[in-house]
């Protein structure tokens, strides 16, 4: 059986390129170690000195403001040195090649690469040329997968609702596109989730998706019953390829998220959302900012699992 | 085969010892894991005003870049203001001194205290570095590729014992 690409040959946490095929222990010491660095981030002091002297490129081949900035934070709360990228106006631009652009980052002595691009697959081609002391997290690779948003999540979830093992989780919209979604359905599948739901028109499913082990909705008042967290995702307008909707406002009406559909969830339900959110399109505004919502807590949460991430994968 | 000090006999020690030395700022660390036990066990024997704070040295440890980060780091809790206060810091065993360093660093991450005094349940010697505990319990011989460590009991007492060095 081939070596799962992520692990060291003592099975540990080489490179952070997707949650699918990572076992339940490795998913747990990142969360275990998140909820130590959460202490770190509420100090006055919010910094230790484990990645001291290391450098870290944030390498964003595709836009990205929040992710790329959260993970700079935790880099800087490592005392790593960060340096940020943006490729789509540097040496793409001008015909580099993927793996020539990180030959010659490796050169300037990077340890650590954080990866987002358009491709599916492309933080896997690079983690596969990379020296053995250097590391690649994916920052999000087309729609495949976002694993650390996907940890956050799960971070999140555990935060409030402590045991995974009797939670019904129902995950919102655009599956087809997210890769937000893939990662979190196979996060939530290894911790021992009994019912993960997807919610979407079929026009915004992926092709066999049941085979991810979650049940199929498409009446989203049906599959929001009884639902211990709620998932809603962005609605992504610049992957749009041909008519896969009417319009914002008859895709708000059936699958946004409004304060009415939501009572049909648990009465202690969360929200969640991997943000940027479009209010008034798969997310109404009341629900938003209302008292359900921990939309604003997985942002500060996602520092501390980056950081996690990066001082796991660092130290093997 | 070497006789090991009771451990809870010399927690009594250290508290007659400690007891008038506890002032108005006095404040106590532990250090996860056996530095904890020992430090929950000795602070409300001395009935110290301000709460337990409990640390894991897991993001200061010099040794990260050899042997990364170890699993299961615990959450540091420092529940009062560490700046102007005179701490007691707590650990069961003292040998090398790197772990009271990296302890110290981390302490001065949240403020500036106005002492620190080291208390520990045996020292073992072989120290790497000038560091030096104010309150011991005892002094105990160690043979090399062994390990002294304290061990909580299910009941919760307290009991120290040798084992093999893990290797590394």
């Amino acid at each position: 059986m081939q070596r799962n690409p992520q692990l060291n040959e003592k099975g540990e946490l080489q490179h952070l390129l997707s949650t699918e095929g990572l076992p339940r222990e490795i998913l747990l010491q990142i969360l275990d170690t998140a909820e130590s660095f959460a202490g770190v981030t509420e100090r006055e002091v919010k910094k230790v000195p484990l990645l001291r002297g290391k450098s870290v490129f944030n390498l964003f081949f595709e836009p990205s403001t929040r992710t790329r900035t959260t993970f700079e934070i935790a880099a800087k709360r490592l005392s790593a040195d960060v340096i940020n990228l943006n490729i789509t106006v540097s040496s793409q631009s001008k015909g580099e090649s993927l793996l020539d652009t990180v030959a010659n980052l490796s050169a300037m002595q990077a340890d650590i690469f954080i990866v987002r691009h358009e491709f599916s697959g492309a933080p896997f081609l690079i983690a596969r040329h990379v020296k053995p002391h250097e590391h690649v997290i994916n920052a999000g690779d087309g729609r495949h997968a976002h694993p650390t948003q996907g940890l956050l999540d799960l971070f999140t979830i555990r935060h409030y609702k402590k045991d995974f093992t009797r939670l019904t989780v129902a995950i919102v919209g655009d599956i087809l596109h997210s890769r937000v979604a893939r990662s979190l359905i196979h996060g939530l599948t290894t911790l021992g989730v009994p019912e993960v739901r997807v919610i979407a028109p079929q026009t915004l499913l992926p092709a066999g998706v049941e085979a991810l082990g979650v049940r199929v909705f498409h009446d989203m008042r049906e599959g929001l019953k009884d639902c211990d967290v709620v998932v809603m995702l962005r609605l992504q307008n610049e992957r749009m390829r041909g008519a896969l909707l009417p319009s914002a406002q008859e895709y708000f009406k059936h699958y946004g998220l409004s304060a009415d559909k939501l009572a049909l969830a648990r009465r202690d339900a969360i929200v969640m959302h991997p943000g940027p959110m479009n209010r008034g399109v798969e997310i109404d505004s009341t629900v938003a900012d209302g008292p359900h919502s921990v939309i604003l807590p997985q942002v500060t949460f996602g520092i501390a699992v980056r950081m996690a991430v990066m001082s796991i994968v660092a130290g093997n | 085969m070497t006789k090991l000090p009771d451990a809870e006999k010399l927690c009594e020690q250290i508290v007659a010892e400690l007891k008038p030395r506890i002032g108005p700022k006095s404040a106590m660390v532990g250090l996860y894991t056996g530095g904890a036990w020992l430090a929950e066990r000795l602070h409300p024997m001395l009935q110290m005003k301000s709460p337990l704070g409990l640390m894991d040295i897991a993001f200061y440890r010099d040794d990260y870049a050899a042997r990364g980060l170890k699993h299961d780091p615990k959450r540091t809790k420092i529940p009062f203001d560490v700046n102007g206060a005179e701490l007691l810091l707590v650990d069961d065993v003292l040998y090398s001194g790197r772990t009271v360093r990296a302890a110290m660093n981390e302490l001065f991450d949240y403020g500036r205290p106005a002492s620190i005094s080291l208390v520990v349940l045996a020292d073992r010697g072989g120290r790497q570095l000038p560091i030096c505990a104010q309150y011991v319990g005892a002094r105990v011989e160690v043979p090399s590729g062994m390990r002294l460590r304290l061990k909580q009991e299910p009941g919760g007492k307290l009991v120290l014992v040798l084992e093999p060095e893990r290797a590394a």
